[in-house]
């Protein structure tokens, strides 16, 4: 490197001038053999996957908006895995696992930074919890373990070890917590997705789905027709809207998500930290500004606008653990809207409509799940159909029989 | 802050009320399908438009039905469920076994 740094410093050109990131924009052909729809973490994740992997290269994404717009640049950039079920752990592991080689697969830095997570307990119930918790993820060979007072004192000193009158019991310390920078993760997938020869349309809006004969066989935009041989969606957010296009109702519900950021300090919190019974996570970043988020909101809706009620909760939880951060001043504050399952869990897989694969009910836990659900989503179309086992637990069908994947405990506030 | 209209307390803060889902038919438990009771319980149009549903005002635990706009958030009307329901609903409450429990 230093070498041909050296060589460029003495040229006269730019050396990088024809290495473009993203491709110009192109008309939008007649037909493709893949359609994806959603041009966010995990619609061009999938696009990536199926170019490397299967070779299948005539696929398109259709973005309403611009590329990674959505969710995946409102959410806190948490990864992790330390969930309670068996399917879910198996599942989140191996996209934590796919995480940490993502900069050198790219050759484009994501910015990721093991840090750790620490979840902490408040009530001998919780510490149960922990404890399975524990126990599964270690199983499925993830860094977990469960630490006492003093450990979670020795780990982060400035922590009120008694916040809002709840002493802390124990600590879900999860080694393999880490962040990422969210734009870069869907950056670096759009690139590599097109440079393999992945069209990314942006501004497309899909308007509606045509079905035929229970197939699905191609999309309608606000650029015309598009005809294809298997659509994925992938639409964190409006799931239901874009599903329904399709002519299928799904078992979610939409709430916004809020979330919030204050002026930069000091390092002083190298790992997450979440309270399970304040509802509340809070981390440092790299740049040192503080990021508060919590649960979804209380009532269902499609609007990413602010409320004084969640950011009272909010900062008095964060005030509670961090009793300093009172003095600090909130920059920005911003929602996505999440598609919640009853369950806590995604829907991925098979669809009522024949060729339409679903990637939905990403909640709250989204972006943590971006590398694997675009693997194991191009596996499914690549094999026409046949659904990965990694993801058959999420299946649609699971809250037909009653079979939910429940995860709500290891989800609800500790992204 | 967001006001709420309560048929019974009058304009109060949203955050005394909770939400109680959309307003739909309940199919008969004991006669139904799996399939027809998870559509219920799990499945919903949750799309962009103006719905009917539950709410409840937490201090009186006073149930009513609101007509609420699901991008604007803007409630255009709340009323008393005798409004919608003034018919007796009559509930089995002792289902016919179909068979003598194992146990």
């Amino acid at each position: 490197m230093p070498f041909s740094l050296l060589k460029y410093g003495l040229k006269n050109d730019y050396p990088f001038e024809n290495d473009v990131d993203l491709p110009s924009p192109t008309a939008l052909k007649k037909h493709y053999d893949v359609v994806i729809i959603g041009g966010g973490g995990h619609g061009v994740a999938t696009a990536y996957y199926l170019a490397k992997y299967h070779g299948i290269t005539n696929v398109a994404i259709l973005e309403k908006g611009y590329l990674g717009g959505g969710n995946t640049a409102r959410n806190t950039a948490v990864i992790r895995s330390n969930y309670l079920t068996s399917e879910g752990v198996k599942f989140y592991k191996e996209s934590v696992d796919l995480f940490k080689g993502l900069s050198n697969e790219f050759d484009f830095n994501i910015m990721y930074s093991s840090r750790g997570q620490l979840t902490l307990a408040h009530t001998e119930a919780t510490v149960r919890s922990f404890r399975q918790r524990t126990e599964v993820n270690t199983h499925f060979g993830g860094k977990t373990e469960l630490i006492d007072p003093q450990q979670i004192k020795e780990l982060v000193p400035t922590l009120n070890m008694n916040p809002a009158d709840m002493p802390i019991l124990a600590g879900l310390w999860h080694i393999d917590g880490a962040t990422a920078r969210h734009d870069a993760v869907a950056w670096g997938y759009a690139k590599g997705a097109t440079q393999r020869g992945v069209e990314l349309h942006q501004l497309t809006e899909v308007t509606d789905v045509i079905v035929e004969n229970g197939k699905a066989t191609g999309v309608k935009t606000n650029r015309g027709n598009v005809s294809c041989g298997c659509i994925v969606q992938a639409v964190a957010g409006h799931s239901s809207v874009v599903a329904a296009m399709a002519g299928i109702k799904m078992p979610i519900t939409t709430y916004p998500l809020q979330a919030m950021v204050t002026q930069p300090v000091k390092p002083f919190l190298n790992p997450l930290v979440s309270s399970s019974a304040l509802h509340c996570y809070v981390q440092q970043t790299g740049r040192g500004e503080m990021v508060f988020g919590g649960g979804s909101d209380p009532y269902p809706l499609y609007n990413t606008r602010s409320t004084m009620d969640l950011k009272e909760s909010l900062l008095a939880s964060a005030v509670e653990m961090f009793p300093f951060m009172a003095n600090l001043k909130l920059m920005r504050q911003w929602a996505g809207i999440t598609d919640m399952t009853s369950d806590y869990s995604p829907i991925m897989g098979l669809s009522p409509v024949e060729n339409y694969y679903l990637d939905a009910g990403w909640g709250t836990w989204g972006f943590k799940s971006t590398p694997i659900c675009g693997k194991t989503m191009a596996q499914l179309v690549a094999n026409g159909g046949k659904v990965p086992d990694l993801i058959a637990p999420f299946a649609m069908d699971r809250f037909d029989v009653f079979r939910q994947v429940n995860e709500m405990g290891a989800t609800a506030a500790s992204h | 802050m967001k006001i709420m209209h309560c048929p019974l307390n009058g304009p109060r803060n949203i955050s005394e009320f909770v939400y109680g889902g959309e307003v739909k038919p309940m199919p008969n438990p004991h006669t139904c399908s799996d399939k027809e009771w998870a559509e219920y319980v799990f499945y919903s149009d949750n799309t962009i438009r103006i719905i009917t549903e539950w709410w409840y005002h937490a201090p009186s635990g006073y149930w009513f039905i609101a007509e609420r706009h699901t991008a604007s958030d803007e409630i255009l009307k709340t009323y008393d469920p005798s409004e919608r329901f003034d018919q007796r609903i009559e509930f089995d409450s002792k289902p016919e076994l179909t068979q003598e429990p194992s146990i």
